[in-house]
């Protein structure tokens, strides 16, 4: 479902003398349907560099990267926006959301944008929610004011919505007890049972164990320093 | 008594000329608002001057002139315009509305019907029906030019906004031939329906705003409403008091100072005929002796 | 409300605007230089740039308010595309009160100040022919409610009105008659932060409820970054960097752009 072949990327900081920086060589990587691999390796060393670049974030030098059929790095702009929407969901470190927009539909959004009618799409967010604790009063606020854990748990919510046939998870069970990393867990498993495939970075061994088919350490593709 | 003579009607050949071609270009484009060049007359702006020059390049020696102002023969204006135009072209005057070739007028249409050959000269202060609206000259150009008209739905949607129903209640702008929107002047808007399908030739005459505009006999004329909201003509309720009319346009007078008033025919002509026919308002007195106070 | 899946499925493939080496110059001065892109139905692009980069001017030329001197602006219409440059005059306004909507910076720009909120807003279908009060007073009502302006305030001029609400009304004004592109000029510019968190919000909702595409001019990034499908970065009359916002201003390859992003100031 993911397939990554000969992946290379470099920043080039032209406001500090043009500094080259190169930080991915010959990245290969595939990710079957139902299946869950792993990204290891040390901070820095570019496994939330590889995660933005699957999902379009950022730019790739070289290479493909294949989600489904579409070409992520040779893909336009709106091609990449489709897959988005239908194909590659993707659960942040951070929530990023717009202000004032409550937490229910903020979790709905992406059935809302699949033109999902609003009343199953909210529906589903509120089972969401009910499942990762996060009390029903706190539905028709803003996740602007939420503790930490909560606003990831509100993420993961967002991101489990629709099911994706692929999705991109980075540090989903972070900041979260072990009662909601439960639930977290359970649902990477049931994603996977229904033939998603699965890219996550877990800081968390357990969480890795767990779920994780594969682990891929992606100092592999850190360019040797005379290259 | 003055010691040179007037050329004929006060202005020169040329600029009648050239306020005939203005008026001819009305007539074939009507409602359409014709820029002339308005001379320095005698009067200053704002008291009929576009008025007087339409009249001025209009008349011929033969013709008759009756001058009204509110409907009235014998108000200052009236009378001023009147001796205007016996001293500088000494054509023969008359206040019968029947008798007139050519009826200068001030914010009234005669009730007597019009026929065909007559002429009705209105005096226009503002000619440009979006002006309170839209204040751009450039703009409202192009609004006539492209028949972009939504504004003035505004305007009276504004009115019903604010006082439940169209308030507008003269100068109540139409639409002419379909095409273009006009402001009729002044005049109340229970004369609006006469302005459509005259047997006589209106011209719209704009001294300060130099402008000249003309509905040609038999125009289809129409009253801007809404749907829901359609155009009525009204007028006071109740019948003239001198000479029992229920269909004409009534002055209110106050005649005394515990608020005692009277409601009067605002065309005198026309009342004058009435009595003169031997119909009698309740406050008239039969064979109308002379007018009663106004 | 409306099912979005099908519009992007047969919609998707024909842009709704093409524009195609557009040029505009102050006589020596470039305003904008061969500038080409498309956007496509439910689509909105952004355009970002510092004071004199041609943007405004862009936008300008793009809604028919200045003409370009090269190039050409192919829209969409009911009646197949045309080129809105060589249009007549008459149809490309009756355009700009119909398929496009155009919001100003300013909102005074956009209003008729001397005209009460419900007059502002119902003037467009009044302009194409809408001739029954109760139902163009209940459309003003109501569209003034999806901007979240009270209803008792209908009848008052938007003289009486803060800077975010005439911006909203503004909008209502603009999107009465459903138009198909919006044009936006620093939509929230001279407004309080926290009521440009509210117009963003409410532009949001509505392009998406909508399906409509929407070009905005800014120099706020957080403006794009909320509102923005793609991202144009003008510079000097040109456009240095297109691309996905999030990876315009998450991985910037010009240099333009690297510093555009790096100025602006984390809260």
């Amino acid at each position: 479902m993911i397939e990554i072949e000969n992946l290379c990327k470099s920043f080039t900081l032209h406001n500090q003398n043009a500094a080259v920086i190169p930080v991915m060589a010959g990245a290969n990587l595939a990710v079957a349907r139902g299946e869950c691999v792993g990204l290891i390796g040390a901070s820095g060393a570019g496994k939330s560099t590889l995660m933005r670049m699957v999902w379009g974030n950022y730019l790739a030098a070289s290479g493909s990267i294949y989600v489904g059929n579409v070409d992520v790095v040779t893909a336009s702009p709106r091609q990449i926006i489709a897959l988005r929407r239908d194909t590659l969901g993707y659960v942040s470190q951070f929530l990023r959301v717009v202000p004032r927009v409550p937490t229910l539909d903020v979790v709905a959004e992406p059935l809302l944008n699949l033109g999902v009618p609003a009343d199953t799409a909210r529906a589903r967010a509120a089972e969401l929610l009910a499942r990762l604790n996060i009390p029903q009063r706190l539905w028709e606020l803003s996740p602007t004011t939420f503790s930490g854990g909560e606003q990831q748990r509100v993420n993961i919510a967002r991101g489990f919505a629709h099911p994706f046939p692929a999705l991109l998870l980075d540090e989903p069970t972070a900041s979260l007890d072990a009662a909601n990393r439960e639930v977290v867990l359970g649902l990477i498993e049931e994603a996977k049972a229904r033939g998603a495939a699965i890219l996550g970075i877990f800081h968390d061994e357990g969480a890795r164990d767990r779920v994780c088919d594969r682990l891929i350490d992606v100092r592999a593709f850190t360019p040797k320093a005379a290259a | 008594m003055t010691d040179q003579a007037y050329n004929f009607a006060y202005l020169d050949e040329d600029t009648k000329r050239m306020i005939r071609r203005a008026i001819l270009k009305g007539v074939a484009v009507p409602g359409y608002q014709v820029p002339f060049a308005s001379r320095e007359m005698p009067m200053p702006y704002g008291w009929g001057t576009g008025g007087v020059q339409v009249t001025a390049a209009c008349l011929t020696p033969d013709d008759v002139l009756k001058v009204i102002d509110q409907g009235a023969d014998d108000t200052t204006n009236a009378v001023s315009i009147r001796k205007f135009f016996v001293a500088t072209a000494g054509v023969a005057v008359t206040e019968a509305t029947a008798d007139a070739t050519i009826i200068q007028t001030r914010h009234r249409i005669p009730e007597a019907q019009l026929t065909a050959g007559q002429i009705l000269v209105y005096q226009v202060p503002i000619p440009e029906p979006l002006r309170f609206l839209e204040p751009r000259e450039t703009e409202t150009r192009k609004m006539h030019e492209l028949e972009e008209y939504g504004l003035m739905h505004v305007k009276l949607y504004e009115d019903i906004a604010k006082h439940g129903q169209i308030a507008t209640s003269y100068a109540y702008p139409v639409r002419v031939e379909g095409r273009y929107v006009m402001d009729p002047s002044p005049i109340p808007k229970f004369d609006n329906p006469k302005l459509s399908g005259n047997a006589a030739l209106q011209l719209f005459g704009a001294g300060r705003e130099q402008r000249i505009y003309a509905v040609p006999p038999f125009t289809h004329v129409v009253s801007l409403d809404f749907d829901d909201h359609p155009f009525s003509p009204s007028k006071a309720n109740h019948a003239c008091d001198l000479c029992a009319s229920n269909t004409s346009y009534l002055d209110e007078v106050i005649t005394d100072d515990q608020g005692g008033r009277m409601f009067v025919c605002s065309d005198t002509d026309y009342c004058a005929t009435r009595r003169a026919a031997g119909h009698v308002g309740a406050l008239g007195t039969p064979q109308a002796a002379g007018k009663a106070a106004q | 409300m409306t099912d979005l899946s099908h519009t992007f499925a047969a919609a998707a493939d024909k842009p709704l605007l093409q524009v195609k080496s557009l040029t505009k110059r102050y006589g020596a001065r470039i305003g904008c230089a061969d500038i080409s892109f498309d956007v496509y139905p439910g689509e909105v692009l952004g355009i970002v740039g510092e004071s004199g980069s041609g943007k405004s001017t862009l936008l300008s030329c793009l809604a028919g308010h200045m003409r370009p001197d090269q190039g050409e602006v192919i829209f969409e219409t009911a009646t197949g595309p045309r080129d809105t440059v060589q249009m007549g005059e008459a149809e490309r306004r009756r355009l700009a009160r119909t398929d496009w909507a155009y919001v100003h910076q300013n909102p005074r720009d956009g209003l008729r100040m001397g005209v009460s909120a419900g007059g502002n807003v119902g003037e467009r279908l009044m302009a194409i022919g809408a001739r029954h009060y109760g139902g163009i007073r209940d459309k003003a009502i109501d569209w003034l409610g999806r901007v979240e302006i009270d209803a008792g305030r209908v009848d008052d001029r938007p003289s009486a009105f803060s800077g975010g609400m005439q911006q909203r009304l503004q909008i209502a004004r603009n999107l009465v008659t459903a138009p198909r592109l919006v044009f936006m000029d620093e939509p929230t510019g001279g407004l309080d932060v926290s009521v440009q968190a509210r117009l963003l919000d409410l532009l949001r909702g509505l392009v998406r409820e909508m399906g409509l595409s929407a070009i905005i001019v800014t120099h706020d990034l957080a403006v794009v970054r909320l509102l923005a499908d793609r991202l144009m970065v003008m510079k000097g009359g040109h456009v240095v960097e297109a691309g996905l916002t999030d990876q315009v201003l998450d991985d910037p390859q010009h240099e333009y752009t690297q510093l555009l992003v790096s100025s602006v100031l984390q809260v």
